[in-house]
């Protein structure tokens, strides 16, 4: 039991590293008032770029990097959609992830071809700097990027909550009106809440190919750029509260796959939806009390 | 900043000059991309756009094509035009299409003229029924519909799977795949030697429904005031909650139609690569459209002429075929973008600050009220 809860636990961190990146990612976005739909094309994207940077390069946080800037680009893209031209936030968002994933796609045929097998890297290894401590050692078998991670969630409270700079991110999402009178430059926290979720989407794509799988393929996003969506109304678009929906939906992920091993006369699809299901669960009961950003969805102009 | 931007209506004939603006401009942004696939752009158009129209066999395929994006096409601006985000189209598709391959086995006693209602009829429901839980969240509890049927589209797949792994999984071939559904549910071909079937119709009849019930029904009427502001619908009289639901659940319903176009007239059963984003697609070509029948069914029509091409670039060039979805994507994208600018105008001042005023109509800004 010991164990199995020890293993659990390590899983569910796992599992859980992409979500916190994406998350947080999100989170810089809409605390601007900007729904970036296009979370799931941008770690597919950031997925897709840092495999092929790694793969040529042979360093894999040249890849890392790589990927963060592609999702600074794609960020870009989406501001001057939504805050520029203040488009249709639902539609620029889905259509980035349209262009993206039909982009690394297409990228991916063009420089790999139709191979049988796909193209493969040594990815990133575990690190065990508390591998000493007795029982808890094994949660601490974790990726580099894992740690980091988490230790950005404490980053991103201090820097939405103790900075000037977060200040201004939630002022322009609750009422840029306000803001902009008290001389804050709206489109450019905008630019930048962007750019940095972006990043951070692209940083999320990254650890599962160069971490996770040290490949690439087609399938590998499978929608967890859309529960990053839903962990931000689950988290009540606070960084820590978010951290522990990550790790919450990680640890049912986590469980899915242990149970399916005990031969329990249910359906593997069952599990797989059951983090799905789970949230749509969490966010009926939660969900109520969402304090979606004021100006969430709202183009602003300038008058 | 030396741009300015003002407020500018423009004249008619701009409405008609900007997507065929647009489709230039995404060619030439995409020709980057068929250089570096070493082929040349003008002969990849060619066979994206014209190639495709000139024999009667691909020209009728440009219709099969676009007989489920009209369905989406139309699912998305049924709900959109409420103001109610359906990010859901694909998941309520493959409900269809589940409902159509079930009866499709169990109405084989029947004669067509009943069997093929009864098809309609349950995609339609089921499609509505996997729409429902949303709309309630969304109408119940203000819970944000954008979420829920993103996360439902997931769990759609991993239904599917489980139902063709599972209790449908073909016996004969013992490919995930459910049994084929009897002859008296296929839907009848409507020409000879071709693929194209009575979904067509049907999907063309749906849009003209949409016309007239947007147009010229206080439904439609009600919807549109919905979709404009919620606050000030509700201001106005309209029961917003009743509104919202009845798009929500039409949208479902006809998504769900384009599931049983797609398995009683094309694949004849149920397989897990039914739809190849079908219902993504539909938000492109209702944006396309600007949440317009006649706009969807152009859109719909260009799309499926541009899917269509796709492959035959493929073939003839070696591009791969994605580059038909990048192609739809940055006509999405670039059509946005140009929709906004139409009441616009960039002028080019030598000081002062950039400024603009009021909103642009259509598609572009919509109030969301939360």
């Amino acid at each position: 039991m010991e164990v199995f809860l020890i293993g659990l636990v390590a899983a569910a961190l796992r599992v859980a590293t992409p979500l916190i990146l994406g998350t947080l990612g999100e989170l810089f976005s809409e605390r601007a008032g900007i729904l970036n739909l296009g979370i799931e094309g941008t770690m597919f994207f950031g997925a897709f770029v840092g495999f092929v940077v790694a793969e040529a390069s042979g360093s894999l946080w040249l890849g890392v990097l790589a990927a963060i800037v592609a999702g600074i680009a794609s960020g870009l893209l989406m501001s001057l959609l939504a805050v520029r031209l203040g488009a249709n936030q639902h539609v620029s968002g889905l259509g980035i992830t349209l262009l993206l994933t039909g982009l690394s796609l297409f990228a991916f045929r063009l420089i790999y071809g139709e191979r049988q097998v796909l193209p493969a890297i040594q990815p990133f290894g575990k690190i065990s700097p508390f591998g000493e401590l007795p029982i808890l050692g094994p949660i601490f078998e974790q990726y580099l990027m894992t740690y980091l991670a988490v230790l950005l969630v404490p980053v991103a409270w201090w820097v939405l909550y103790r900075t000037n700079f977060g200040l201004q991110v939630r002022a322009v999402g609750e009422n840029p009106e306000a803001a902009d009178a008290a001389g804050v430059n709206v489109f450019l926290v905008r630019y930048l809440s962007l750019a940095i979720a972006g990043g951070l989407m692209g940083a999320a794509g990254s650890f599962l190919s160069l971490a996770q799988l040290g490949a690439f393929s087609f399938g590998i996003i499978a929608g967890r750029g859309w529960v990053c969506i839903a962990l931000i109304v689950f988290g009540n678009w606070d960084p820590v509260k978010v951290l522990w929906g990550a790790l919450l939906f990680g640890g049912v992920f986590a469980l899915q796959l242990r149970l399916q091993t005990t031969g329990l006369d249910l359906p593997y699809e069952f599990f797989l939806a059951l983090p799905y299901l789970t949230t749509i669960a969490g966010l009926a009961l939660a969900g109520r009390n969402a304090a979606y950003p004021a100006a969430l969805l709202k183009p602003y102009r300038r008058e | 900043m030396p741009i300015r931007i003002e407020r500018a209506p423009a004249p008619v004939w701009m409405r008609l000059a900007i997507p065929l603006a647009a489709v230039v401009v995404t060619f030439v942004l995409t020709a980057v991309l068929v250089v570096w696939a070493k082929a040349s752009p003008l002969e990849a158009y060619y066979y994206f756009l014209i190639a495709p129209l000139s024999t009667r066999v691909s020209a009728i395929e440009v219709l099969v094509k676009s007989t489920p994006l009209l369905l989406t096409g139309a699912a998305v601006t049924f709900a959109f035009s409420a103001g109610y985000w359906n990010i859901g189209v694909e998941g309520q598709l493959y409900a269809g299409a589940i409902a159509a391959a079930g009866l499709g086995m169990v109405l084989g006693g029947l004669p067509p003229i009943l069997a093929l209602p009864l098809m309609l009829l349950g995609g339609f429901l089921a499609g509505m029924l996997w729409a429902l839980v949303p709309a309630l969240l969304r109408v119940k509890l203000a819970i944000d519909e954008v979420v829920t049927t993103l996360l439902l589209n997931s769990v759609m797949l991993f239904l599917v799977s489980f139902i063709l792994n599972g209790p449908w999984r073909d016996p004969i071939s013992g490919w995930p795949q459910s049994p084929q559904i009897e002859p008296s549910t296929v839907l009848p071909k409507l020409l000879p030697r071709s693929r194209l079937h009575l979904g067509f119709i049907v999907a063309m009849a749906v849009i003209a429904l949409l016309w007239y019930l947007l147009s010229r029904t206080t439904l439609g009427l009600r919807m549109r005031a919905t979709g404009m502001g919620r606050e000030a619908a509700r201001f106005a009289g309209v029961d917003v909650d009743r509104t919202v639901l009845v798009a929500a659940l039409a949208s479902g319903g006809i998504a769900g139609l384009a599931g049983v176009g797609e398995v009683a007239g094309i694949h004849f059963h149920l397989i897990d690569a039914i739809s190849p984003g079908f219902g993504y697609t539909g938000i492109i070509v209702a944006t396309l459209g600007a949440l317009h029948p006649l706009g969807v069914a152009m859109a719909a029509l260009f799309i499926g002429l541009i899917g269509t091409g796709a492959q035959t670039v493929s073939r003839a060039l070696g591009v791969p075929a994605f580059l038909g979805d990048v192609v739809q994507a940055t006509l999405l994208l670039v059509t946005l973008g140009m929709f906004l600018l139409l009441n616009y105008r960039i002028r080019v001042v030598r000081a002062g600050r950039g400024s603009s005023a009021g909103r642009a109509p259509g598609i572009g800004v919509r109030d969301d009220a939360r």
